[in-house]
């Protein structure tokens, strides 16, 4: 049962086309390696070392298509015909477009790139320390850390050869105390850019704003909502955002009477939501991968140039995902899901500074639990997490109690007061999924708490 | 009798792997190692208007070994199951404890179990639904979709069908040996009603994913046809309904929908990883500490809770758990007062005294080979009144309510108080009778004054498996499926918010 020769994500790729009778092949091999640490109350508590793989062979018989996909690399060719048979057996498909044309990259053949817990190495020492101190000052910390990196190979019978590895870690950190709940997260590719004091110092900072701590009613507040919840909400936004849905009328992107909200201003002039998988700070697989056509992607797209997308542009939609197959549909253009995400309304202000203009208002730390309640609106429901800081005259002046707030990201748009300055940040709730985000601080003059939350 | 277990999954080389890794961890210096080999397979299939968008099949095997050495948990995992390879994965393990060890200041010690001596556990269906040709399964719902689509009523039909199939070896150093096989199904319909002048409208079926095989889709278990054929109507009534006006109302909640407010309120808020903290940092706590056993008032005395891995078609019941544990029936709440938790071996022994407890009641399980076992919610259930009122009788007793029917939209804080939960249909009650659906509902209450609030129960003749394919916990995160039975319920004065309103709109 052991890999045979042929292991490595190219050589699988190969022996999967070659075998291939049908019409056409795709072949998607996923290799990932990856390591995590886990702790809570200043103790380790689990962690792990772990290589994933699966091999997906998506075969094109006529206009029908069929997919599977399995772990092991010792049974190709029955995985093959699965997938033929499938592709005999089904309907043509709605989304069926030639594949995509292409040539092998010169990186093709490179063995998949592994990780192991020796990344933690400089990590684990520093934790060490901050458990330490934590223990001293009646502190505890709560975290994770992870890094995983995946190399996809895509290989046709058009001849389109690509790899990417993509590297994706993180860390959070939570701490606890007497000033009540604070977190910070941090993405990064390498490790080099990642510092546990810098990330404790900034725990402790807010512990530190939760000496003096106060109760506020259910209400709409002036609330600024950091890099982290902004990434939080536009994610959930961006995953609504399929042209196809919008088109037949069931989003909050479709507009009444017909069509879709595309040219309509949704937010200030300035503001731009995009997405690039070349971004340095967010790099990204830059071409199509997918193993299940849905309406934000489509398996026949596999390969497809992801380039730089604007989704808002200049305060007004300016794009929905679209596959070929649905902007063929809809006269639109070719823009396929990308996965990262940035907003940026071109403000310069820190989170800080913004503190120090604000009167009297809320700042907010992260959001969690967030669920959709009405889809025509895009209203979202969840709670705030990890620290609330009522700010007065500038200045933070301690911390109050959790809502459970119910917000359209979309509506939120409409109401901006202030665009701070954009900055790479780990959307809290999705991180597991979606990692890669920049984000402005944002200031809503009315953000709706509808409830309090006794959780602390 | 149960199904046979699949040959495919019995035909990896898992014994001689598990051999050897338990005896490589051993010889490392491992005070206890366990391995699991898993086979999953699923099949997932989605339909729009009647026309098939995607169907996935993948079959994912692995092989995981994890450690106890020097009081530390070591685990790794990997794709191929051979025993040169279960060496490695008991060598990486070891390593990844050693490397650990100087963080960890809370040595790990197992709750005793009695040792199973190869035991083979087979869950409860007729046919395998990966037996069945998916040609097969794409033209009933394309039949069903069909008959939904004729409707002037409905515009759009979609179709989700998630299908698995769990192949469940494990082994550990005290002589305990597993083979488990669990089926499961989840299958939905949504239609959408689209306004011309703007505006939307949809309606999910109520079949609750079970622990069943695809007789589910055939048999008499859910009433498709009834189901189908009122989608139209009750559709085109929600869309016309009268918008809810906020304030305070009595509930009576379907089975269909308070099976999701039990997941979230009690069966998250009585794991004792979450109450011991262990959660804080990612899916969170519990206002349930242990020092609140046996005198916390978690609801009105007729709330009685169970946590059960034994029901037939739950979709947590096995035989025995990811650390060797024979699966059981244990009281959470009894007479309204908390009374129980959900444990794993490590938990049961390091709180054994505060518990009364001298073993785990089986609630340890990985969603895959390459996780590490956590503590996983049971079927967590709530108990009908033994009278059998039915949930006519329950609307009966309301002057001015709304009864809440099927699953919608839900979210939770992260010490499980404050709640917010949408539904499939909401109907007006006066005077002990339904006069007809709202809509824009949502209701918002804190765990233990709703539970409180809860006058009465239906009896067995309400009762209903619900559950879900997709609860999220731990990091790496890990997906898991559970049940939860419940009657329907009455509820007095709860806050109804209109989601419309909430919107700005």
């Amino acid at each position: 049962m052991s890999a045979p020769e042929l292991a490595g994500g190219e050589g699988a790729v190969e022996r999967c086309l070659a075998l291939s009778r049908a019409d056409g092949c795709l072949v998607v091999v996923r290799e990932s390696s990856s390591a995590n640490l886990r702790w809570a109350g200043n103790t380790l508590t689990t962690n792990g070392v772990v290589k994933g793989r699966s091999v997906s062979v998506i075969s094109v018989v006529g206009e029908a298509v069929g997919v599977r996909s399995a772990s092991v690399l010792d049974d190709l060719e029955s995985l093959v015909r699965a997938s033929e048979q499938a592709a005999r057996d089904a309907a043509p498909a709605e989304d069926f477009s030639p594949l995509v044309d292409g040539q092998a990259q010169p990186d093709f053949s490179t063995p998949a790139e592994q990780t192991s817990p020796s990344v933690f190495a400089g990590l684990a020492t520093d934790l060490g320390g901050a458990f330490r101190a934590a223990r001293t000052d009646g502190v505890q910390l709560y975290g994770y850390a992870s890094h995983d990196v995946t190399t996809t190979w895509l290989g046709s019978s058009t001849g389109l050869r690509r790899r990417h590895s993509q590297p994706t870690g993180y860390v959070e950190l939570t701490g606890k105390s007497s000033g009540g709940s604070s977190w910070v997260g941090q993405h990064t590719r390498d490790w080099s850019d990642l510092s546990v004091p810098v990330l404790d110092a900034e725990v402790r900072r807010r512990l530190g704003w939760g000496a003096r701590q106060c109760s506020l009613p259910a209400g709409r507040y002036e609330t600024l909502l950091p890099p982290s919840a902004v990434a939080d909400l536009m994610a959930y936004a961006y995953w609504t955002a399929a042209g196809r849905d919008a088109a037949e009328g069931r989003t909050v992107f479709s507009r009444a009477g017909g069509g879709t909200r595309v040219g309509e201003h949704l937010g200030p002039s300035g503001l731009r939501m995009w997405s690039d998988p070349a971004d340095p700070a967010l790099a990204t697989t830059p071409f199509v991968v997918t193993t299940a056509s849905s309406a934000m992607s489509s398996v026949f797209d596999n390969g497809l140039p992801l380039p730089a997308t604007d989704w808002v542009s200049d305060g007004a939609l300016s794009a929905l995902v679209q596959t070929r197959s649905t902007a063929a549909a809809t006269g639109s253009a070719v823009t396929p899901y990308v996965s990262n995400l940035s907003l940026d309304g071109a403000g310069t202000a820190t989170t800080d500074e913004m503190v120090a203009s604000t009167e009297r208002g809320l700042l907010l730390t992260c959001l969690w639990y967030i669920r959709e309640v009405d889809p025509q609106t895009l209203l979202l429901t969840g709670l705030t997490r990890d620290g609330v800081y009522l700010v007065e005259d500038g200045t933070v002046v301690g911390a109050v109690n959790n809502f459970r707030w119910n917000e359209s990201p979309i509506g939120l748009l409409g109401r901006l007061s202030e665009v701070g300055r954009s900055t790479a940040c780990l959307p809290r709730e999705w991180s597991d999924d979606f990692t890669w985000a920049r984000m402005p601080t944002l200031r809503v003059p009315d953000f709706n708490m509808s409830s309090v939350s006794q959780a602390s | 009798m149960s199904a046979p277990v699949d040959p495919a999954f019995l035909a990896l080389p898992m014994r001689e792997a598990a051999a050897a890794a338990l005896q490589a961890a051993t010889d490392a210096g491992a005070s206890h190692a366990d391995v699991r080999v898993e086979r999953l397979r699923h099949q997932d299939l989605t339909m729009r208007n009647s026309r098939l968008e995607h169907l996935s099949d993948s079959t994912t095997i692995g092989l995981a070994v994890r450690v106890v050495h020097d009081g530390t948990w070591g685990f790794a995992s990997g794709p191929d199951v051979s025993v040169a390879e279960a060496v490695r994965l008991a060598g990486a393990a070891v390593e990844v404890a050693r490397t650990s060890r100087p963080l960890n200041v809370e040595p790990v010690e197992l709750a005793d179990e009695p040792v199973y001596d190869d035991v083979t556990w087979v869950s409860a269906y007729d046919l395998d639904p990966f037996d069945v040709d998916p040609a097969d399964k794409t033209a009933l719902f394309a039949e069903w979709s069909e008959a939904l689509l004729a409707s002037d009523d409905v515009d759009h039909v979609d179709v989700s069908l998630l299908q698995a199939l769990d192949g469940k070896f494990y082994a550990d150093t005290a002589g305990t040996t597993t083979t488990q096989q669990r089926v499961r199904v989840q299958p939905r319909l949504t239609a959408t009603r689209v306004d011309p002048g703007g505006g939307f409208e949809t309606m999910r079926t109520n079949a609750m994913p079970a622990g069943r095989g695809w007789e589910y889709l055939t048999g008499s278990t859910f009433d498709w046809a009834g189901e189908l054929a009122r989608m139209p109507e009750l559709l085109a009534e929600k869309a016309k309904a009268s918008s809810v006006e906020p304030g305070r109302y009595d509930l009576v909640v379907d089975p269909t929908n308070l099976w999701l407010t039990i997941h979230e309120s009690i069966g998250h808020a009585t794991e004792l990883d979450r109450a011991l903290g262990y959660e804080a940092a990612y899916a969170g706590t519990s206002f349930a500490t242990l020092d609140q056993l046996g005198t916390l008032r978690y609801g009105s005395p007729v709330m009685q809770v169970t946590g059960d891995r034994t029901v037939p078609h739950g979709l947590a019941t096995i035989g025995w758990d990811d650390e060797g544990v024979q699966t059981q029936e244990w009281d959470i709440v009894r007479d309204g007062v908390l009374v129980g938790y959900q444990l794993d071996r490590r938990m049961a022994r390091q709180n054994a005294a505060a518990l009364g407890v001298s073993r785990s009641n089986g609630c340890a399980f990985a969603d895959s080979p390459g996780h590490v076992p956590v503590q996983r919610m049971a079927n967590v259930n709530l108990q009908p009144a033994a009278a059998d009122p039915s949930t006519e009788d329950l609307i009966g007793r309301v002057e001015r309510g709304i009864y809440v029917v099927g699953d919608k939209s839900w979210s939770i804080d992260m010490q499980r108080y404050n709640f917010q939960f949408t539904g499939q249909r909401f109907y007006e009650i006066k005077d002990g009778r339904l006069v007809g659906q709202l809509r824009d509902v949502a209701y918002q209450a804190t765990t233990t004054q709703f539970w409180g609030s809860m006058e009465a129960v239906g009896g067995p003749q309400t009762y209903l498996l619900g559950g879900a394919f997709n609860c999220g916990k731990a990091q790496p995160g890990q997906i898991a499926a559970v049940s939860h039975g419940c009657p329907s319920a009455l509820f007095r004065g709860v806050s109804i918010l209109n989601t419309a309103r909430e919107g700005g709109r």
